[in-house]
């Protein structure tokens, strides 16, 4: 299909400034995501891992490509993002390692969160994630505080908040996008509308005919991209970046992908059309297109992309074999960092013998 | 200390203290906030109307002018919005403070500060030391939704400390110990209390704080404790000048100032002084915060009671606002002598 490929420019020029080498480090990342889930998904069924596991099944590519346009750095000075359960690929692109993630999916107690909030919910400031809570939205008003903060600074940093098709009818995502308009804040908007939210379409979500309608609204710039294209959604969002870095403000970039799995492992997605997964699984998957578009104009041969597959799949036995043996968190735990106060009192009756006077 | 150069820049209205001159609670509030962000360029204020217009009551005058439009932030119509937007900021390192307009509209941010900010730490998200202030209380007649007091929605709240002066001089002390703790801290202030000529005192020219979690006591005495906070601080000690002169009674009373954590010792000790517990709040009775002190009383002093705890709160209903029905919905006074007056004869 002739949307398959980037651009309608000569076969070899690599689009959007990219050079080869970070061709293939996208590569790497969108092939570790899913590689990554699918080892999570075997130790699911093995009853390693602890609650629900959650698939980014078909929309790993957006995730890499919309993380891969910020300034990644370790050292606490470059962008920062807030994930969606689904964004498992801006999580391990900015800096999250897999080691980390099965140990938050295994409730490790040498987990980033110690035990104490589960799957991609982790937060590293110096890397530059944030991570979400539940109630969905919530973020948008918090990037929009972090980014306002690097205005006060003068800091030329920017934040990238995701928000899903379904979280877009929330309150908190109305504020918060609205609050960084008026404030001009560095701030990028994705919208990521995978046509499902748990298991209401996106239809009976909005009226309106387009997520990135909603963005003049506010008076913030909108785009709307293939979100199965890597490189289309790596310059979009590029372009969304560098306007913000530049003090354009807030851009809301929808991005139109389709999440393949229910909305976690338990879910059996019965309200969805089997076909329609399969069609977007045969001829619409992120990974196969972008495979395609890396052989098809002779940017990497599929003798190496097998390399790159091969040595993740090592890597991550390797990491799981690593994280295995780690211990659950000592129960004391959960009395812990609730405030800076030191830890909250326990049960008096659990002691031996109960004492009253610890109530 | 400020050098000469600094006072006279500073403008006259957060210049009280320096001059000798007392200062209402609304004026020790705007000290507090002024000199802090002086000393600190993290600290930041974010609310609506609080930058050009100086704020509702205008606690924050003046500080645009002197701070200019990124510390002193005016905000669009947006509680979950700007309480997010400070946790973020302090996600960054800063120390915003938010002004809800009225504390009531606090309420439209339940979620962000429940969910998101009191859960950050054990999260392990990180400290959120922000600031959430706002004018709270009755006897204004303000009606159902300028009048309220919903710290005991915040009471339940793991992670959150909430802080309810009854003094100027506690509440320039604690909106400093406020915006200088790690956590998230709740500021009411009552209104009533705002510009009470009876409240105006000098305070020391001096930096202090006031430590979060510590009550005081507000009067010594060995009958009765009336344990309680902000406005009723004052109510209670009327009823105790009452009750000395008409019934020879000692009263105690313990003004809690933290709410969250709650000062249990010395609730405690004061009990097992006076051996009879009477607790006051505005909030309404049920789930207020005097079923938890009375628990905890029950827990640690009850063998030292002589008689029931007992309480004086509002009804259980919204906020009236014609003054027949307020004044029967709130505390007075003799409704606190009468309550004491039972206890005592118990």
């Amino acid at each position: 299909m002739a949307n398959r490929t980037p651009t309608k420019r000569a076969a070899a020029a690599i689009p959007h400034g990219l050079d080869r080498e970070q061709l293939l480090e996208m590569y790497r990342l969108v092939r570790l995501t899913r590689a990554l889930e699918e080892k999570l998904e075997i130790l699911f069924k093995q009853s390693k891992v602890i609650g629900g596991l959650f698939r980014s099944l078909g929309q790993e590519g957006e995730s890499v490509a919309t993380a891969f346009a910020l300034r990644r750095r370790a050292d606490g000075t470059g962008d920062v993002l807030s994930p969606l359960i689904r964004n498992l690929g801006s999580m391990i692109t900015i800096g999250a390692t897999p080691a980390e993630v099965v140990r938050q999916y295994m409730a490790k107690g040498d987990s980033p969160a110690r035990g104490k909030e589960l799957n991609i919910h982790f937060t590293d400031y110096q890397r530059g994630f944030i991570g979400q809570i539940s109630p969905l939205g919530d973020l948008v008003p918090v990037m929009a505080g972090v980014t306002l903060t690097f205005k006060q600074r003068g800091e030329d940093r920017v934040g990238m908040v995701y928000i899903g098709d379904g979280a877009t009818s929330t309150g908190a995502f109305h504020e918060g996008i609205n609050f960084a308009a008026v404030k001009q804040c560095p701030l990028v908007v994705i919208v990521e509308n995978n046509g499902w939210a748990y298991s209401t379409p996106t239809r009976m979500q909005t009226a309106a005919k387009s997520f990135a309608d909603k963005a003049a609204g506010y008076g913030a710039a909108a785009d709307r991209v293939d979100g199965n294209d890597m490189l289309a959604v790596y310059g979009a969002a590029r372009a969304a970046v560098e306007r913000a870095r530049a003090g354009g403000g807030v851009t809301l970039i929808q991005v139109d992908t389709y999440r393949r799995r229910g909305h976690a492992q338990h879910d059996a997605h019965t309200y969805m059309d089997p076909a329609e997964i399969d069609r977007w699984a045969t001829s619409n998957d992120p990974i196969d297109r972008y495979m395609a578009t890396l052989t098809g104009n002779g940017w990497a041969s599929v003798k190496e992309l097998g390399e790159i597959d091969a040595r993740i799949d090592r890597e991550l036995d390797e990491t799981i074999a690593e994280v295995e043996p780690s211990a659950l968190p000592d129960e004391q735990e959960a009395r812990t960092d609730v405030t800076a106060g030191g830890p909250v009192p326990g049960h008096w009756y659990r002691l031996d013998p109960p004492d009253p006077r610890m109530a | 200390m400020a050098t000469a150069t600094d006072s006279k820049q500073k403008p006259d209205h957060v210049r009280l203290t320096e001059q000798g001159k007392p200062v209402t609670l609304l004026e020790a509030i705007r000290e507090g906030l002024w000199e802090e962000m002086e000393r600190d360029p993290s600290v930041f204020l974010m609310g609506e109307d609080i930058g050009v217009y100086g704020g509702a009551f205008k606690v924050t005058e003046g500080m645009l002018e002197e701070f200019g439009s990124l510390r002193v932030v005016d905000t669009p119509i947006s509680e979950i919005g700007f309480t997010g937007a400070a946790a973020g900021a302090a996600h960054m390192g800063m120390r915003p403070v938010v002004e809800m307009q009225f504390i009531d509209f606090i309420a439209c941010a339940y979620d962000m500060i429940t969910n998101y900010v009191a859960t950050s730490r054990y999260r392990g998200s990180g400290p959120v030391p922000m600031v959430i202030r706002g004018p709270s209380g009755g006897y204004v007649r303000g009606g159902p939704f300028h009048s309220q007091n919903p710290e005991a929605a915040f009471f339940h709240t793991p992670g959150l400390k909430i802080v309810y002066p009854a003094t100027a001089y506690d509440a320039k002390g604690l909106i400093k110990a406020a915006i200088r703790d790690e956590d998230p801290v709740l500021f009411f202030e009552h209104k009533w209390l705002y510009r009470r000529p009876q409240l105006r005192e000098v305070l020391p020219n001096e930096d202090y704080v006031v430590p979060i979690g510590k009550a005081r006591t507000a009067r010594e005495g060995t009958d009765l404790t009336i344990v309680t906070y902000a406005a009723m601080v004052h109510k209670s000690a009327e009823a105790a000048e009452v009750l000395e002169k008409e019934d020879g009674l000692s009263v105690e009373i313990i003004d809690l100032r933290t709410l969250l954590p709650l000062d249990e010792d010395a609730i405690v000790a004061s009990v097992k002084k006076t051996n009879r517990l009477l607790i006051v709040h505005e909030d309404t009775r049920t789930g207020g915060i005097a079923g938890e002190i009375a628990m905890r009383v029950s827990e640690k002093a009850f063998e030292w009671l002589d008689a029931p705890i007992q309480r004086v709160t509002a009804i259980d209903a919204p906020i009236p606002y014609s003054p027949p029905l307020e004044d029967y919905f709130l505390p007075q006074t003799d409704d606190i002598v009468r309550a004491a007056r039972w206890l005592a004869n118990y």
